[in-house]
Formats: C-alpha cells, sequence, structure tokens
C-alpha cells in the first residue's frame, strides 16, 4: 500500500457550520404561558383572582373589626368611613365578613380542584390503562354515581356529616364541605382522564416506553398522563367556580359553615330576610361571587385555548 | 335496539337500586335516631315510637322492608308531621314544583335557543355581541342571587310581581325566570357554536345555491342539525333546574317540594330527605334516559352504544 501523507486527507467540508438556533427552544409550559399572554381577557381574570387571593389572605389583618365582632349600636348601617361596606342586622363589619367569606369561598375552591386533580387523575389513569374488565367495572361505579345530580350527592353528606361530626357546631363545619365536595367533584376529572389515556396508550411513545420495559405505572404516570395536563388543568381550573357555586348553594339552604362564620353564600341568604329595607347588604357578595365565577370561569377557558390549542374553535 | 333498552333500563334499575342503599345506610348511619332530639321520653313510648316505625328490628331487616316498600311505591311516613306520608307530601307538592319547572324549561329552552340562533346568524356584529354578553354574565350569576336581584326591582322597587307566594300565573313568572337564568346563558352559547358549526357545512352551501327561501334554509337545515347538542344537554338541564328550586322555592316562599325538601333538612326529619332523595333520583334517571333515546330518534348518525362506548 502506497504511503500517503497525512496531509491529503482534508475533510471536505472545512467546518461544519453552526446551525443558527433562531429561537432558544422553550417548554410546553412556557408555550402556553405565552399563549395566555396573549388572551387580555384570561390575564384580567388571572390578576382578579390574585388580587382576590391576596385580599382574602391579607385583608381581615388591615380591619379593626372581626368577622364576628358585634356592634349592637351599629346595626344595618349603610357605608361609611368606619365600616366601608356598612355593618349587618348584628352589627357586624360587612368588609371583614366580605373578606372572610372570600377565605372560605376560595378555600372550598382550591381544595375541591386539588382533590379533583389527584383523586380523579389517579382513578381514571388508572381506569384507562388497565383497560378491560377493571376499566369496565370502575367506569360503571362512576357512571351510576354520575347518573344522580352531584348537588343531590352532596345535600346526603352534608346531613350526614353534620350529624356524625357534631363538634363542628350546629351547622356542618368546613371540613365537612372539603369532604363532601372532594368526594363527589373527582367524577368528570376520571371520566375526562380515562378517555384521554385510552387514546393515549395506543401511540407510538407509549409503545416505546413499554418496549424499554418501563414498568406499568412508570408509564402511566411519567409517559402518558403529562401528556394529559392541559386537558386535567383546564378541568380542575373549571371545578373551582362550580365548587365555589355550590358551597354557596349549600350554605343559602342552612347546610354551610356554622354561625359566626360568614360565606358569600351565608352572607346573601342573611341579606335576604332584610332585602327590603337593607339591599345594600346583598351587594357586596353577590358581586363577589359573581365576579370570582366570571373570573374563574374565563381563566378557564383562556387556559383551554393556551394549553390545547386544538381545541380552540 | 331492544337489547339496547333493556341494558339501559337495567342499568338504571341498578342505580336507583344504589341511590336508595346508599341514602339508607347514610340516614340509619346518623347516631341519635330521630327521635332523640326532642325532650326526655319515657322509656316505654320511646319503645312504642320504635315498634311503630319499625326501628327496634335489626337494620338488615329494615332495610328490606324499605326496600321492598319502595318497590310498591310506598315511601314511608314523615317523623316529624305526624299523619303525613312522603307519598302525601308529594303528590301534595310536586305538580307546583312541576308546574314551576316546566315553565323555567320551556323559557330556557325557547329564549336559548333563539339567542343562540340570532347570535349564530349576525356572528361578530352587535347582535351576537349583546347575546354573547348577557350569556357569559348568566353563566356566572347563581339562581339564588339572580331570584333575590328580580325580587329587589320586580316586586320592591316597581310592583310589577308579586313578591312570593303562589297561586296565579304572575306568581310563576319571576321564580321561573331566576330559575332558568343560568340554563339559557348555558343553552344560548351551546346553541350558537353548534349552529355556527352547521352553517359552514357543505350541505348549507348546497341549499343556498339550490335558492330555497332563506327562512326555509335556517329552520329546516341549519336548526334541526344545530339543536341536538340542546337536546343531549336537555338531561342535566332537567337535574339543574331540579336542584335549583330548592333554592328558588325557598327566596319565593313557594309551597313546593324543593321549600319542603329544605324544610327537612332543617326539621332532620330524615324519612322525608331520604324518600324525597330516592324520587328525585328516579326522575333524573328515568328522564336522562328518555333524553338519550330521544337524541337517537332525532339523529340518526348517533349510534345506539348502550356500554359498549
Amino acid at each position: 500500500m502506497k504511503d500517503y501523507p497525512k496531509e491529503l486527507f482534508v475533510p471536505l467540508v472545512e467546518k461544519a457550520t453552526q446551525v443558527e438556533i433562531v429561537r432558544p427552544s422553550i417548554t410546553y409550559g412556557q408555550d402556553a404561558w405565552r399563549r395566555l399572554k396573549k388572551n387580555p381577557v384570561a390575564m384580567v381574570s388571572l390578576v382578579f383572582i390574585i388580587i382576590l387571593i391576596l385580599f382574602a389572605l391579607f385583608g381581615p389583618y388591615f380591619s379593626n373589626y372581626s368577622y364576628s365582632d358585634q356592634d349592637f349600636d351599629r346595626r344595618n348601617q349603610g357605608p361609611s368611613q368606619e365600616h366601608p361596606l356598612g355593618t349587618d342586622s348584628l352589627g357586624r363589619d360587612q368588609l371583614v365578613r366580605v373578606m372572610h367569606g372570600a377565605r372560605i369561598s376560595l378555600s372550598v375552591g382550591f381544595v375541591a380542584a386539588l382533590t379533583t386533580f389527584f383523586f380523579g387523575v389517579v382513578y381514571g389513569g388508572i381506569s384507562g390503562f388497565a383497560g378491560g374488565k377493571v376499566d369496565n367495572i370502575m367506569m360503571r361505579i362512576v357512571d351510576i354515581l354520575y347518573s344522580i345530580p352531584f348537588l343531590l350527592w352532596v345535600i346526603m353528606l352534608m346531613v350526614l356529616f353534620r350529624e356524625i361530626f357534631p363538634a363542628s357546631g350546629g351547622g356542618a363545619g368546613l371540613y365537612s364541605i372539603f369532604l363532601a365536595l372532594g368526594l363527589v367533584f373527582w367524577l368528570p376529572m376520571a371520566r375526562i382522564v380515562r378517555g384521554q389515556i385510552l387514546s393515549l396508550k395506543e401511540q407510538e411513545f407509549a409503545l416505546a416506553a413499554r418496549t424499554i420495559g418501563a414498568p406499568g405505572w412508570k408509564i402511566l404516570f411519567r409517559h402518558l398522563i403529562p401528556n394529559a395536563m392541559g386537558q386535567i388543568i383546564v378541568t380542575a381550573t373549571l371545578s373551582i367556580p362550580e365548587a365555589i357555586f355550590t358551597e354557596a348553594f349549600l350554605s343559602f339552604i342552612g347546610l354551610g359553615v356554622s354561625a359566626p362564620r360568614a360565606s358569600w353564600g351565608m352572607l346573601s341568604s342573611d341579606a335576604l330576610t332584610s332585602l327590603r329595607s337593607y339591599p345594600h347588604l346583598l351587594l357586596y357578595p353577590a358581586l363577589a361571587i359573581c365576579l370570582t365565577l366570571l373570573a374563574f370561569n374565563f381563566l378557564g377557558d383562556g387556559l383551554r385555548d393556551a394549553l390545547d390549542p386544538r381545541m380552540r374553535k | 335496539m331492544l337489547s339496547y333498552l333493556i341494558r339501559r333500563l337495567l342499568s338504571a334499575l341498578f342505580a336507583i337500586w344504589v341511590v336508595i342503599t346508599v341514602t339508607f345506610f347514610f340516614m340509619h348511619a346518623i347516631p341519635g335516631g330521630p327521635f332523640e332530639t326532642e325532650k326526655a321520653i319515657p322509656p316505654a313510648i320511646k319503645a312504642n315510637i320504635e315498634a311503630r316505625y319499625k326501628l327496634d328490628q335489626p337494620l338488615h331487616i329494615q332495610y328490606i322492608d324499605y326496600l321492598g316498600n319502595v318497590v310498591r311505591g310506598d315511601l314511608g311516613p314523615s317523623f316529624k308531621y305526624r299523619g303525613q306520608t312522603v307519598n302525601g307530601i308529594i303528590s301534595e307538592r310536586f305538580p307546583i314544583s312541576m308546574q314551576l319547572g316546566l315553565t323555567a324549561f320551556a323559557i330556557a329552552i325557547i329564549l336559548g335557543v333563539g339567542a343562540g340562533i340570532v347570535a349564530a346568524l349576525y356572528q361578530g356584529r352587535i347582535p351576537d355581541y349583546i347575546t354573547m354578553f348577557f350569556s357569559t354574565i348568566g353563566i356566572s350569576v347563581p339562581s339564588f342571587i339572580l331570584g333575590t336581584l328580580l325580587m329587589y326591582y320586580l316586586a320592591f322597587k316597581w310592583g310589577l310581581l308579586p313578591a312570593a307566594m303562589w297561586g296565579t300565573p304572575k306568581h310563576v313568572l319571576m321564580p321561573a325566570i331566576a330559575l332558568a337564568g343560568l340554563p339559557t346563558a348555558f343553552i344560548a352559547r351551546l346553541m350558537r357554536s353548534s349552529m355556527l358549526d352547521v352553517l359552514n357545512q357543505d350541505y348549507m352551501k348546497t341549499a343556498v345555491s339550490k335558492g330555497l327561501a332563506r327562512w326555509r334554509i335556517i329552520w329546516l337545515h341549519a336548526v334541526k342539525n344545530a339543536i341536538i347538542p340542546v337536546v343531549t344537554y336537555s338531561g342535566p338541564l332537567l337535574a339543574t333546574i331540579l336542584t335549583g328550586s330548592f333554592i328558588v322555592e325557598n327566596i319565593f316562599a313557594i309551597p313546593g317540594l324543593g321549600k319542603h325538601f329544605v324544610t327537612s333538612i332543617y326539621n332532620r326529619d330524615y324519612t322525608v330527605i331520604l324518600g324525597l332523595t330516592i324520587f328525585y333520583s328516579i326522575i333524573l334517571i328515568a328522564l336522562n334516559m328518555l333524553v338519550d333515546l330521544a337524541y337517537t330518534l332525532i339523529d340518526p348518525r348517533i349510534k345506539l352504544m348502550g356500554s359498549k362506548e
């Protein structure tokens, strides 16, 4: 073999020109956030919700009154310097009671969303992933629970809890509401997640995970559920206004939080008795409920558009 | 078709059985029992009362008894109002609730579908914005707030309608509007998007190019196809109206079944709570089944799937 000098061997292309990356790659979350930011209605709602959370968390500390302070000399007053939103029939400061109601309503909403998130996702995920008989049985259970309007379930559960947890006073306590809503609210989520998992598990990436020998739970929780996250977040967000509405409903019919505490539903229900003479008592809790429901519904719609552009109409 | 019907019926019966069982054991899990909140009763009288309502029997016997009674259509006596039975309460009060509910149902369907059609036909123009503005607000206003607002303005401020009670057609109007508010808004949105879908279909272009009259295209081609999601929604709609009436009947002091349901929650009248829950569940499960059957009839493209989804 002839001896060629090394110098003769020159690569055809001198330097592999680096392909210029035009934009830094962005994650799914950043992408969704970018789309959400372009939606003014959703952003206004988000800002409103953040302000509301701050208002609920810190507002009561800036008030001179507590939600249970009574002042019989100043009953049913209109808005004034001392009481910006007036006082109720027991002379309690309406502003601090609305703020306290925000605490209760928001915590009910978030707790319901969390239980929906965890229990519904796990249940629906397992059902869809297992398939076959397990899926059939698990979904029949959901179907049966679903065939009764959830408010009836919640009412039954609240009636039950009111009696077995008498420690929470005459009315059912906040924890009973958490529990009752948690027991019922995961149903739609379970259905949605199950549907998603059923279609996702047939896709190539799931097959790829299986061929490299990933255990079942890992495929489900690391590969399938993250891919269904868009739908899951939207469903969880939209369950918040639903829970707030349900709590208001329960308080209104007397199954909500117990007496000195205040929730928006209870404040509205209290205002009803003196509606003719003191309509201002209804105004603020009603406004708070409506605006909050509106904001969460708008945010949920915005998130749907942002997280899954395919669903956009 | 027949096998689907039978399967559907069996699963509905099973669901009703589950409701009866769950509510029965819920009610019996409550400590104390219905007579212990009263003043101290001599033991002999208490034993007599318990024997009268068969509370001295073991739980499973009571359960089988109760199940047998429900199958025969007897929902038992009220614990709080002597001499009243749950059946009596239902037959006395349900017609009132039904009148209110049906009025609300009609308002929701007519207004909602109408608004949805208008919004879709004028998409992106002023009528569309107006309808969508109101329907967005509508889905965020709970019935009890709408009800109290209506009462304040229509009855107290302007004196147009009576504030409460029941009897004349005038009494039905305000509670029915309060009850119909949220479903109307929801249906309007549903109808609008479904109508827009249909308007973009090829067969609409065909109909237009054939030179058919505009009203004919809208009513016979578009609306007929676009209304299917509304029919599907009417199952949940009935549930919303039914549970909504618990609140609306209380606000307007209407002597219907919903008001009694809430009263029995306050009174801890367990047999009535139990009986009414079962009654409501049976109605809703049956109506849902009818709705499912109805839309398979309206749209032949929808297959009878039953449990094989």
